[in-house]
């Protein structure tokens, strides 16, 4: 129950390189991510989430949070490769109801790599 | 449960296991246990004994009430007639030759936006079958207009079903009037139909529930709402109302409910039921003052909160707020660590993925509905709980708005 890795308030101009969202307050679900970048080495420097949903998606977004930034920071293409399911095994385990929750984390993250590749 | 209750119901487990059907004198102690809780709810709800009709509980009730009307009505022959063909081959409207409204083509029920599922889905199911179904709109404050009620009803209808107190904001619908509004068509034209039934499973702690004032057809009844055992329900139905049974079996309950009777639960549905009916006053004052101080601090002390249904117009006990840009499930998850009891949208449905029907029923956005709370009072809250909410719930939420990437305008 101790969120780890979000973003309080606005990003800073300049603090991030990338930003990604996904899910609407329709379907009760909405997570944001940013990135920031080394160019040199292609590691992810900073990983930083808001969520404003149920407690599994906060947990994703906390867990993958974890998961990237530990060592430093990984590669921008291992990070790609955390599917879902990682996600879910990293927390434990999640129910089957819930595991599109741990979607969320990992599709924003692509987007925002997404958009970080097509600035370049 | 309330510690009476299952005392009431301790005599039937091992002592006297009887089935209350049997002849030898296990079976008659258990026959007296059944047939006495009967009398006693009856007085309760100024009914006769012979209305009770003993189910597994609440849902039961409702289909029971909404099924069993329907079916007696149409008897089972609506599916056969529409299987026939013109000689074009196309199927010829419905007809009724058994019932009393042969020359009604397509039954038609009222029901409204905001009901529980039990009813709800039995309607839709309905619709499935041919069947039309109003939904009435509940208004900004969650309560059915009487007139809109009137103005739906037509010739076709057979049976106007609107729950007597919302489960999951509370209001409490003008029953009565309602029933004036069915019993003023009925009389105009001259007809048996519709029924009115009232699901009335949350009101027996707060509000009046003798059928002859409400003027109802058929009412639903639980156990588990009123401090009574789960698994126990009851469905009163006025003497003369046809129902079609929705199980069959043995003739017990007047042949609409087979089954041996769950004597103890019947037992503890009875004592539920008085206690209910003599602390009913004394419970209602004592809980609308924390209601309403409880309203007053969460609207007052947490920012971007709003009340969900009617103020006062609401049980004593219930208490619904969305609290914006803070998702429902989290908090909940934040307070259950925190030892506090509380929901999101209706029980029922937490394990479920849907917003609130209720609250979007109420005209409020997916956004509001997703940040929707129920705080229920009970016997045993005092103000002393709801000051220890409001001590640790503003900083759950202060913490979840921190990290949420929503700011909803109000």
């Amino acid at each position: 129950m101790r969120p780890r890795g979000f973003l309080l308030g606005e990003p800073k101009e300049g603090e991030f390189d990338s930003y990604g969202e996904v899910g609407s307050l329709a379907c009760g679900d909405i997570i944001k991510v940013w990135i920031k970048v080394d160019k040199e080495t292609d590691k992810i420097k900073d990983f930083k989430w808001q969520t404003w949903g149920c407690a599994t998606a906060i947990a994703s977004a906390s867990a993958f949070a974890e998961m990237i930034m530990k060592n430093d920071g990984m590669k921008v293409e291992e990070a790609m490769n955390i599917k879902p399911k990682d996600i879910a095994d990293y927390l434990g385990g999640l129910p089957a109801r819930k595991f599109h929750c741990s979607i969320l984390a990992d599709k924003a993250f692509k987007k925002a790599v997404e958009n970080y590749r097509n600035k370049k | 449960m309330d510690k009476r209750v299952k005392k009431a119901m301790e005599l039937y487990w091992t002592e006297n296991f009887g089935n209350p059907n049997a002849l030898y004198k296990e079976g008659l102690i258990a026959r007296n246990a059944v047939e006495t809780a009967r009398e006693d709810i009856a007085k309760i709800l100024g009914a006769r004994a012979k209305e009770i009709i003993f189910t597994n509980g609440g849902t039961e009730s409702d289909n029971l009430a909404i099924f069993g009307v329907v079916h007696a009505m149409t008897g089972g022959v609506r599916k056969l007639t529409s299987l026939r063909t013109d000689e074009e081959g196309n199927p010829t409207e419905a007809k009724f030759p058994n019932s009393s409204l042969s020359s009604v083509s397509r039954p038609h029920i009222i029901t409204t936006k905001f009901e529980h599922h039990a009813v709800l889905n039995s309607c839709k199911r309905l619709e499935k079958e041919g069947f039309e179904v109003t939904y009435l709109d509940v208004g900004k404050e969650g309560v059915v207009n009487p007139k809109d009620v009137a103005k739906a009803l037509k010739p076709e209808t057979i049976l106007v079903s609107i729950m007597y107190a919302n489960n999951e904001i509370g209001t409490v619908q003008p029953i009565r009037e309602i029933a004036k509004a069915v019993r003023d068509f009925k009389k105009k034209n001259g007809a048996v139909f519709p029924y009115f039934h009232t699901d009335a499973c949350q009101a027996p702690g707060y509000l009046d529930i003798n059928v002859e004032r409400l003027g109802v057809d058929l009412m639903t009844i639980n156990g588990s709402k009123i401090y009574g055992p789960k698994g126990i329900g009851l469905l009163y139905a006025k003497n003369g109302i046809k129902l079609e049974p929705l199980l069959y079996g043995g003739e017990q309950e007047r042949k609409l409910r087979p089954g041996t009777e769950n004597v103890p639960a019947i037992a503890g549905l009875a004592e539920a039921l008085k206690i209910a009916d003599q602390d009913r006053e004394k419970e209602s004052t004592r809980l609308v003052k924390l209601r309403d101080y409880f309203i007053g601090r969460l609207l007052g002390e947490i920012p971007k909160t709003v009340l969900n249904g009617h103020p006062i117009q609401r049980l004593p006990n219930n208490i619904n707020v969305s609290i914006l840009d803070a998702e429902g499930e989290s908090i909940v998850l934040y307070l259950d660590e925190a030892g506090v009891a509380c929901s999101t949208g209706s029980a029922c449905t937490s394990e479920s993925l849907e917003p609130s029907h209720v609250i979007l029923a109420i005209g409020k956005p997916h956004a509001y509905a997703h940040g929707a709370m129920r705080f229920s009072l009970g016997r045993s809250t005092t103000k002393k709980d709801i000051d220890y909410v409001m001590e640790v719930l503003p900083d759950i939420i202060k913490k979840l708005r921190m990290f949420s990437p929503v700011n909803i305008k109000i």
